[in-house]
């Protein structure tokens, strides 16, 4: 009896192997799987949040050409076509060394300005084996305005130190923070001091897949001298505008009151206010091209 | 009556002894994929595919991360994981079914097979038969089967504007080879 009884017991152990083997198959694979770091993607969809940078870098083996275009202030009025009619550009481009290092240079038409930058990614949001809360980029650049031909290039040179501190929430939102350390050489006027130092917050929203709305503010720690009856003339920049992507190409369109598209003109010599209609139409258009000579290889 | 005990016993450790031995798996298979298009090429291949098969009963599983997929071209990376399979919802693509054939899996050589089973990717299941080859060797089973991917059946959506055409139906290569199956645990 108890012979019989164990018979049954092993059919039915065996039938139920049979019936569960593809799962039971799943679970050994999956008690196998190599452990992995799962690191955050597109935290942002470029390396700008609008004007300012993001912690996204180029690539690596990637080239990425990026033209900014800033029009001028919409209350020029009609006769101006609300600023369409004057426009300022900085054309960059910027390669990726490696995934997490970025070098590049551009050149604005503002104050006939040359720019060179450096980006390193320190650390990158993950989850699994290794968990990271944050991504955090750190940012250097030299600008060289050359419009003044009287001034030594000492004197035309500053230098711009920023920590990009992000992280993405979810699918759709991602904030950025970013403490900014500004030098100038020379400055324009003596209410100005050579050290500025701001604080930069930045985020996007997707609103859906190809499409997210982006905002970012600098707040920048000016001394309000008040014996200096003209005081700093330049305030705080912010801007507000949309990221459409359409697969190579991604296009920022924005209003921002800046007209300088490098941190040491945006966060340090903006004048316009919101308040007063010193809005600009402006966009930026990215387009990455792939030095990766895999590529070829792997379409046979 | 012990002697049945004891019989029984030794069918149940032979068994499983029989079920470990049965067992081939890999975690580092390579699944690649291209798909032509007028502008760019796209192509990606991911090298840490996992398949287990068990060659006594034909159940097979192969199942991948697709976030592993690794392309030249990193913006399509971007776009593949973020825009076509969703790969934070969708982490995964499966394949569970089983082997058609009867294969003797202890004489080397080289059989062409069919796999009948579930195919899900980015959610969506379709039942699916894969044809392929299977190269038996000393110890270690060989896997390669091709087959395509049509990105409707999967609701994988292509948006109308975009820049990069995009084809409806994908290449799928698969190269797999399975050793004896260890388990880490």
């Amino acid at each position: 009896m108890k012979a019989l009884a164990s018979v049954v017991t092993a059919l039915l152990l065996m039938s139920t192997i049979d019936v569960k083997a593809q799962e039971d198959l799943t679970k050994m694979l999956e008690e196998n799987e190599p452990k992995t770091t799962d690191y955050t993607t597109a935290t942002f969809k470029g390396t700008r949040i609008i004007n300012g940078h993001s912690v996204e870098t180029v690539k690596k083996n990637h080239l990425d050409f990026i033209i900014h275009h800033r029009f001028d202030r919409l209350n020029s009025g009609a006769y101006n076509l609300f600023g369409l009619d004057y426009s300022t550009i900085r054309l960059g481009f910027e390669y990726g060394l490696t995934d997490n290092v970025t070098i590049g240079f551009g050149r604005s038409s503002v104050q006939k300005t040359f720019d060179f930058l450096a980006k390193a990614k320190l650390l990158r949001q993950s989850t699994g084996t290794r968990n990271m809360p944050f991504s955090v980029t750190a940012f250097a650049s030299t600008v060289i305005e050359t419009l003044d031909k009287d001034l030594s290039t000492q004197d035309k040179t500053s230098y711009c130190t920023q920590l990009l501190i992000a992280r993405k929430f979810s699918e759709r939102l991602s904030l950025q923070l970013n403490p900014t350390f500004l030098y100038r050489n020379r400055v324009a006027t003596a209410a100005q001091e050579r050290a500025l130092f701001a604080l930069g917050f930045g985020g996007r929203m997707k609103l859906n897949k190809r499409l997210s709305l982006n905002a970012e503010y600098y707040w920048a720690f000016r001394e309000k001298d008040l014996e200096n009856a003209l005081g700093d003339p330049y305030g705080n920049s912010l801007a507000i505008g949309v990221d459409i992507e359409t697969g190579g190409h991604v296009f920022q369109l924005h209003f921002t009151n800046s007209s300088g598209m490098v941190e040491k003109q945006f966060i340090g010599d903006t004048s316009g206010s919101w308040g007063k209609g010193d809005i600009r139409w402006g966009f930026n258009v990215s387009r990455t091209f792939s030095f990766d000579k895999r590529a070829k290889g792997m379409m046979k | 009556m012990k002697t049945i005990i004891i019989i029984l016993s030794i069918s149940f450790a032979s068994l499983g002894y029989l079920n470990a031995q049965n067992l081939y798996s890999t975690s580092n298979g390579e699944t690649s994929f291209f798909s032509e298009t007028p502008v760019e090429n796209i192509a990606a291949v991911n090298k840490f595919g996992q398949a287990i098969l068990n060659t006594s009963t034909n159940d097979i599983v192969v199942q991948m991360n697709m976030k592993q997929f690794d392309f030249p071209n990193k913006l399509m990376q971007e776009h593949f994981n973020e825009n076509y399979i969703e790969s934070a919802k969708y982490p995964k693509a499966v394949f569970k079914g089983k082997i058609n054939e009867k294969i003797d899996f202890t004489k080397n050589g080289t059989y062409d097979i069919s796999a009948t089973g579930d195919f899900n990717l980015h959610g969506v299941s379709k039942p699916r038969t894969f044809k392929g080859k299977i190269t038996v060797a000393q110890g270690s089973i060989g896997l390669t089967t091709d087959f395509e991917v049509a990105l409707t059946e999967h609701n994988i959506e292509v948006p109308k504007v975009v820049f990069m055409k995009i084809a409806q139906t994908i290449q799928v290569k698969n190269k797999y080879s399975l050793a004896p199956y260890v388990s880490k645990k």
